[in-house]
């Protein structure tokens, strides 16, 4: 990041590529549309560059992006949600627009036997539905804590809150899993 | 450590992120607790079946829609660019400058001369100058002041 503030283009390119994906996965994750995480990652590394004269090495660079890119989603996250309170009341929330996303398209390769892959997709829409359910802050949390592999100390700067509120954060978005997901874990337990 | 104690340390000993002392110290509870032990079970299986989920891949678009948005970004001004005149401005200034000169030196070069008839006091000069009252007024003046000053004595 000193080199992009020093006016390097091609490492800005490096850090693009290097953050494209995780970021882009973060975002799904938190905003649950593809063309949606595209554009607010877009954006996270525009204001990247934006602020790359201002920049300051006082936290790590990662914790920096996460902050910006948690931020946006936490604002898309709230602006979507009235939006869909405006279109309807009672129309539950699905993701099945999206499950698509992740699937790959040979199946037949990967999966031999379709029934174990249809046990799979559905294990899949349950776990992603579960993190769905769970608050905006905890989901932000438990995506930090598990996929970006972020420390307390990170993640706790990006949330803006001590480290002893985030494992208590974090503790009750996993308890909430494990009871959504609770079929699954003990299917797991007896295998 | 008792079960409610354990509670806010049962994440961090499935991240592998406790000190030393604590681990072994959340061990040995773990080795007479049944209830806390398959709390420990299952928050594992929690984090496996989050692995589960797939990661998708950014579009190919990507990266060209970043550098385009970069690309159209204004050039950043640092403050002291605020002294730095555009072309535009500085041409203009010059041609300013360049013009007060040029009517400064023509100016200095050729004054303007005056008719002196054209100036109505000088006109009737000579009447004025042998004028006999006007005289005679210039004259009485300091007689007077003389008179009074001697009167206040």
């Amino acid at each position: 990041m000193l080199d992009v503030k020093a006016g390097d283009e091609q490492s800005f390119a490096l850090l693009l590529h290097r953050y494209r994906r995780p970021l882009v996965n973060f975002l799904y994750r938190m905003v649950r549309n593809r063309e949606q995480a595209e554009d607010l990652a877009q954006e996270v590394f525009l204001r990247v560059y934006r602020a790359r004269e201002d920049y300051v090495p006082s936290a790590k660079f990662t914790t920096w992006l996460f902050r910006i890119a948690t931020n946006l989603a936490l604002n898309s996250v709230r602006d979507n949600r009235y939006q869909r309170m405006e279109i309807s009341l009672d129309a539950p929330v699905t993701a099945d627009a999206e499950d698509g996303d992740e699937k790959t398209l040979d199946v037949a390769e990967k999966h031999p036997n379709i029934e174990q892959h249809l046990v799979e997709d559905v294990q899949r829409k349950m776990i992603r539905h579960a993190i769905e359910k769970l608050p905006e802050k905890q989901r932000a949390a438990v995506l930090l804590h598990k996929y970006q592999e972020l420390d307390y100390g990170e993640i706790s700067k990006i949330l803006d809150c001590s480290e002893s509120a985030l494992k208590s954060l974090l503790f009750r978005a996993y308890e909430t899993l494990r009871v959504e997901l609770a079929p699954l874990v003990a299917q797991r337990a007896r295998q | 450590m008792s079960c409610s104690r354990m509670e806010s340390k049962i994440l961090g000993y499935v991240d592998g992120r406790l000190k030393e002392g604590e681990r072994l110290e959340m061990e040995k509870h773990l080795s007479t607790c049944g209830a806390c032990q398959l709390r420990v079970n299952e928050f594992r299986s929690v984090h496996a079946l989050l692995d589960e989920l797939p990661m998708i891949e950014p579009s190919a678009a990507f990266d060209l829609r970043v550098r385009a948005r970069v690309a159209a970004e204004p050039a950043k001004q640092s403050w002291w660019a605020w002294f730095t005149p555009s072309p535009r401005v500085a041409f203009a200034a010059s041609m300013l400058l360049l013009a007060t000169v040029w009517v400064g030196r023509y100016s200095m070069s050729d004054p303007p001369q005056i008719d002196q008839a054209d100036i109505p006091v000088l006109e009737n000069y000579d009447v004025i100058s042998s004028f006999e009252p006007l005289t005679e007024l210039s004259q009485a003046e300091p007689a007077d002041n003389a008179d009074q000053q001697s009167q206040d004595m």
